[in-house]
């Protein structure tokens, strides 16, 4: 570890590697720190991804892919089920990921790339100078050390400090925090080729609970509710044990994790002058899915690309450094969230006799293609009254 | 910083806690932080109560 770096990466899951990847890559110098004693575990993530989404950032790899799905199921309250199917009889449309394997990979490549990389390595404060950020006070093993930087960028998770130090106030309000609980469950009955998704009030309150294939018999079982919702006798794990004791009776945990995922509104602003704020950290996370890898690597690139041109110019300033929050914003990627977040504030509304009956009208479609809003303008399309305002919105916003 | 346990009337009980962090992203005074597989409560913790309503096993535990 050097005493400074055209760039300082907080956090070794996709989005921190993503970006430390593509700054190294470019013959940058890069430091990638991670708390943890190795990227990737725990897992905090139901590791589900779609095909052309991975594509996007790495070649898909049987090391780190537990399974391929063609389907989804969704189930509504009152147990009638409907299978979203590609239409491309065969076609695989999205992966379950192994996350202790994928982000271990993903950081190898940013260190294959040039970038240096710490495990158990803690940013424990900010170096400040006149308002901006110019590095890092870094924890490892006992030992501090002050790391200089042109530029930061805070890929810290969910549970991200860094950029609240700095003065970015990242609070996530308890009724968009989502609150979740999974076990890898092995020895069960399932389809290893169809994710499954219930809904319902009694089920998980304000969210869902899923079934993501990881292999023949065995799968992840996970469930996420809203904060508001969560209370003693009621939290994501006791939702979650009332399910497995009635499907999976016989089912075998061999690991049970917990996380939170945010599906609130990004950060009103991810830059500031010296540092970047990209994945969870940023609260960029599909409000409607809670999917989050993509999105982690998707503004980690991008930020990494922007970032580079701001240090070889010498104006890592928040003006210099904009282009990324204009660029994410203005991207699909961006748009879809700003949309999702609309459809979820809609949807976390409905009574359970509401989401019967969209699912039972949606039963027969069989989708041209497998994304979230294709479903939703089918949806729509079939329940103009129910979803009368999305309706508008959607309209509005395409 | 303070040792946990002994301020803010906030109890951790670490042979629950699961250490994701979903506790420290909703705290709105930024009293709580997650190192590695270890939560730690600083002296800005006010006893709201919020990261124990949200705590996905019920880690946390205010007693006033």
């Amino acid at each position: 570890m050097k005493d400074s770096y055209d760039l300082l990466v907080i956090g070794g899951g996709p989005g921190g590697a993503l970006a430390a990847r593509t700054a190294a890559t470019a013959g940058y110098s890069v430091l990638l720190v991670e708390k943890r004693p190795a990227p990737g575990a725990p897992v905090r993530c139901a590791e589900g991804i779609g095909k052309d989404a991975l594509a996007e950032f790495v070649k898909p790899d049987s090391r780190f892919i537990s399974a391929e799905v063609t389907g989804a199921e969704l189930v509504a309250p009152d147990g009638v089920s409907m299978m979203l199917s590609s239409e491309m009889a065969g076609s695989k449309v999205g992966y379950i990921l192994d996350r202790k394997f994928f982000d271990r990979e993903l950081v190898w490549q940013a260190a294959e790339a040039g970038a240096d990389v710490m495990v158990k390595t803690r940013a424990s404060a900010p170096i400040l100078s006149g308002g901006a950020v110019k590095g890092a006070v870094l924890e490892y093993c006992g030992s501090r050390k002050k790391v200089h930087a042109d530029l930061t960028i805070a890929a810290d998770g969910v549970e991200s400090k860094f950029s609240r130090w700095c003065g970015i106030d990242t609070t996530v309000p308890v009724r968009e925090i989502m609150s979740a609980a999974q076990y890898l469950m092995t020895d069960i009955t399932i389809d290893p080729s169809t994710t499954v998704f219930f809904f319902g009030n009694t089920i998980a309150p304000e969210g869902y609970l899923w079934i993501f294939p990881k292999g023949n018999r065995t799968a992840n079982v996970g469930i996420g509710i809203s904060g508001k919702k969560s209370g003693p006798g009621n939290r994501a794990k006791d939702y979650l044990d009332r399910f497995v004791a009635g499907k999976f009776p016989n089912g075998k945990t061999i690991e049970c994790i917990v996380g939170g995922v945010p599906v609130c509104r990004p950060l009103e602003s991810t830059v500031m002058d010296g540092l970047m704020v990209i994945g969870d950290a940023a609260r960029v996370v599909d409000p409607m899915t809670g999917g989050g890898i993509y999105n982690a690597m998707f503004t980690g690139r991008l930020a990494a690309e922007v970032g580079m041109k701001a240090i070889s110019d010498g104006s890592c300033t928040r003006e210099g450094l904009m282009p990324y929050d204009e660029g994410w914003r203005k991207s699909p990627l961006g748009k879809s969230i700003e949309r999702n977040w609309h459809i979820k504030e809609k949807f976390i509304t409905l009574p359970d006799a509401k989401l019967n009956a969209i699912i039972h009208s949606a039963k027969a479609l069989d989708l041209r293609d497998f994304s979230t809003i294709s479903l939703v303008k089918e949806i729509i399309k079939r329940n103009p009254l129910l979803l009368a305002d999305l309706a508008g919105l959607m309209a509005s916003i395409g | 910083m303070l040792p946990a346990n002994s301020i803010g009337m906030l109890k951790i009980h670490r042979d629950i806690c699961g250490y994701c962090g979903c506790c420290v992203s909703v705290c709105p005074e930024g009293a709580l932080e997650l190192i590695d597989a270890y939560l730690e409560v600083d002296e800005r913790c006010t006893s709201c109560g919020i990261c124990a309503k949200v705590c996905p096993l019920g880690a946390l535990e205010v007693t006033k």
